[in-house]
């Protein structure tokens, strides 16, 4: 059963925890600027969106890279960026139209969730389970797809 | 039903993957003229950085890719097409049939009317053929002269600035990337690449060049002169359709094609920088040279073919670009509409820029210079036509909200009923 993040905005306390856990798995420091979700806030904190990618079907990232560099894992069903392979061409950040893959001008490449190879640690670190992972069937995802089909630029 | 794809770039490999999907038993060939596996001329400033090996500027990894898909691919050039019999004649003198064709032959390297243009110290940065050249002689230290400082200019100019040249860029306009960027942009890129050591000499003209002794000598148009061991000349590109001539395939600056990707001639589709199609802002049509347009119209040039009707909503504009580390951006109409607004930020000294354009409550174009956080929302933003309601002038303020905007107006998940406190 294929698996995502489920993310519930109102139980989000912005405490950050996510973009540390993620930073950490990644890039081996806690630092939520390395981080692959991030919290937005609104009203001055009093509201906050956790944001990452939906690791959409037709990724518009992976369709976008020139050498194949964004490859889609059988398993978890994440986009996963192949370092070795990305030259740094930035052409995926803006073919992306939710804007989570990133340019990391500490490697020249480019970065993006893949769900930490199925064991997400955001949703492991969330203490209010603002993140979970879960079935897919129980997410947000259809409403993220219908968003995707809306940016789609081309209709059947 | 077989299918011929002329040209091995993006459009065509990708035409030919989803051709595989749509159609597991269609007889697919591709016809590339490049003496070259399937690859990304984007990926070749990288090699010539030698950041990568020549494999890394493959489209596809894995040396039985294309025999594992079934897919045939072919090394001639394709001379003409006769639709009457549904043939392509080739360079080799063997001819092709085909059911559906796909022209996505790209575009080919000009060069100004100025005399001495054919030395053999002259060299463009299109083929892998050409990176070889450059490689060879773009030596530590040498004095290289870079003709155009346009997208494709702007690309070469940071891989030859990796090789440790002596470098001065010449453009005839009066700033970098005139059709990517305004004013302000392009003289902050100007700026940064001349505080990197960078000659950047614009609105300026070269008028001849002269080779003695493997040196050479450009003539300016203020009567200066400047030497070089290497020209690398990046004046501009033209797509590749003179083989179309007598074939009844209508063409204007690139293949004319419809929503769906169809050219004049039923049956005969074309994609990527070839292909002169909608363009999502204007609706008229246009050639949007650029990876994710050659991608989207090789896909749904393919899905056509296929026989499964698929409308395409048009391209949209839009470049990213590494100049020395400064990254710029560019989409759709960024250089606003009659009756639009503008939301502008600007910190010269820091090299931060941004700009919005709005038509009524609508994103319709942007520039950014070092931004390169959640860029791709202004994609979003304005292939969606999303109406920014009252966010609008929130980014008249400060268009650095742009990404609140997004999320505000777009996720749907930050409705004040989602409120934890």
């Amino acid at each position: 059963m294929q698996k995502s993040l489920l993310i519930d905005p109102a139980k989000c306390t912005s405490c950050l925890q996510c973009e540390m856990a993620c930073s950490f798995e990644h890039e081996g420091v806690f630092n939520p600027a390395k981080s692959r979700i991030k919290i937005f806030e609104f009203e001055h904190g009093a509201r906050a969106i956790p944001y990452t990618c939906t690791q959409c079907a037709e990724a518009w990232c992976m369709h976008a890279c020139p050498v194949e560099a964004i490859t889609k894992n059988a398993t978890t069903g994440a986009m996963e960026v192949n370092e070795a392979v990305c030259v740094g061409c930035k052409v995926c950040t803006i073919a992306c139209p939710f804007g989570t893959i990133n340019y990391n001008k500490d490697t020249g490449k480019v970065i993006k969730c893949d769900l930490c190879g199925g064991d997400p640690q955001c949703a492991e670190a969330c203490p209010t389970d603002a993140i979970t992972y879960v079935d897919s069937s129980w997410t947000g995802y259809e409403r993220m797809q219908e968003w995707a089909v809306k940016t789609q630029t081309h209709q059947a | 039903m077989k299918h011929i794809i002329i040209g091995a770039g993006p459009a065509g490999v990708i035409a030919a993957e989803t051709l595989r999907r749509t159609d597991p038993a269609a007889e697919i060939t591709i016809i590339g003229s490049e003496p070259e596996a399937p690859y990304s001329r984007m990926a070749l400033p990288y090699l010539l950085a030698e950041d990568i090996a020549e494999e890394g500027t493959h489209l596809r990894h894995g040396t039985d890719h294309f025999d594992d898909l079934n897919i045939k691919v072919l090394q001639d050039r394709v001379t003409a097409v006769k639709p009457a019999n549904k043939t392509v004649e080739l360079a080799s003198g063997a001819s092709e049939q085909y059911d559906r064709l796909l022209i996505a032959t790209g575009s080919h390297t000009t060069r100004p009317p100025i005399p001495g243009m054919d030395l053999p110290g002259i060299v463009n940065c299109w083929t892998l053929a050409d990176g070889r050249a450059i490689a060879d002689k773009a030596a530590a230290g040498s004095r290289v002269v870079l003709m155009g400082a346009g997208f494709i200019g702007c690309i070469v100019l940071e891989a030859l600035a990796a090789r440790k040249v002596q470098l001065t860029v010449v453009e005839m306009a009066d700033r970098m990337l005139p059709r990517m960027m305004d004013e302000t942009g392009g003289d902050m890129i100007k700026r940064w690449c001349e505080n990197q050591g960078v000659k950047v000499l614009t609105s300026t003209k070269v008028t001849g060049i002269k080779e003695k002794d493997g040196a050479m000598t450009l003539s300016l148009g203020d009567g200066s002169a400047i030497e070089a061991d290497l020209v690398v000349c990046a004046t501009g590109v033209q797509p590749n359709i003179d083989f179309l001539a007598g074939s009844g395939v209508a063409t204007d600056m690139g293949i004319l094609v419809d929503h769906n990707l169809q050219t004049s001639v039923a049956g005969i589709y074309a994609a990527g920088d070839v292909a002169q199609g909608p363009d999502f802002s204007t609706g008229k049509q246009e050639i949007h040279a650029i990876q994710p347009t050659a991608s989207e119209h090789g896909r749904i040039a393919a899905l056509n073919m296929a026989g499964q009707p698929t409308n395409f909503k048009g391209s949209l504009s839009m470049n990213v670009l590494n100049t020395l580390e400064l990254i710029s951006s560019s989409f759709g109409l960024w250089m606003g509409v009659p009756g639009g607004e503008r939301a502008e930020a600007v910190d010269k000294d820091g090299f931060k820029y941004l700009r919005l354009e709005f038509d009524g409550d609508v994103v319709v174009g942007a520039l950014a210079l070092g931004l390169t956080q959640h860029v791709g929302v202004i994609r979003g933003l304005v292939q969606t036509k999303v109406k920014l309601g009252d966010w609008k002038d929130k980014l008249l303020q400060d268009p650095h909200l742009v990404m609140d905007a997004y999320l505000e107006r777009t996720q749907g998940i930050a409705s004040p009923a989602s409120r934890p406190f």
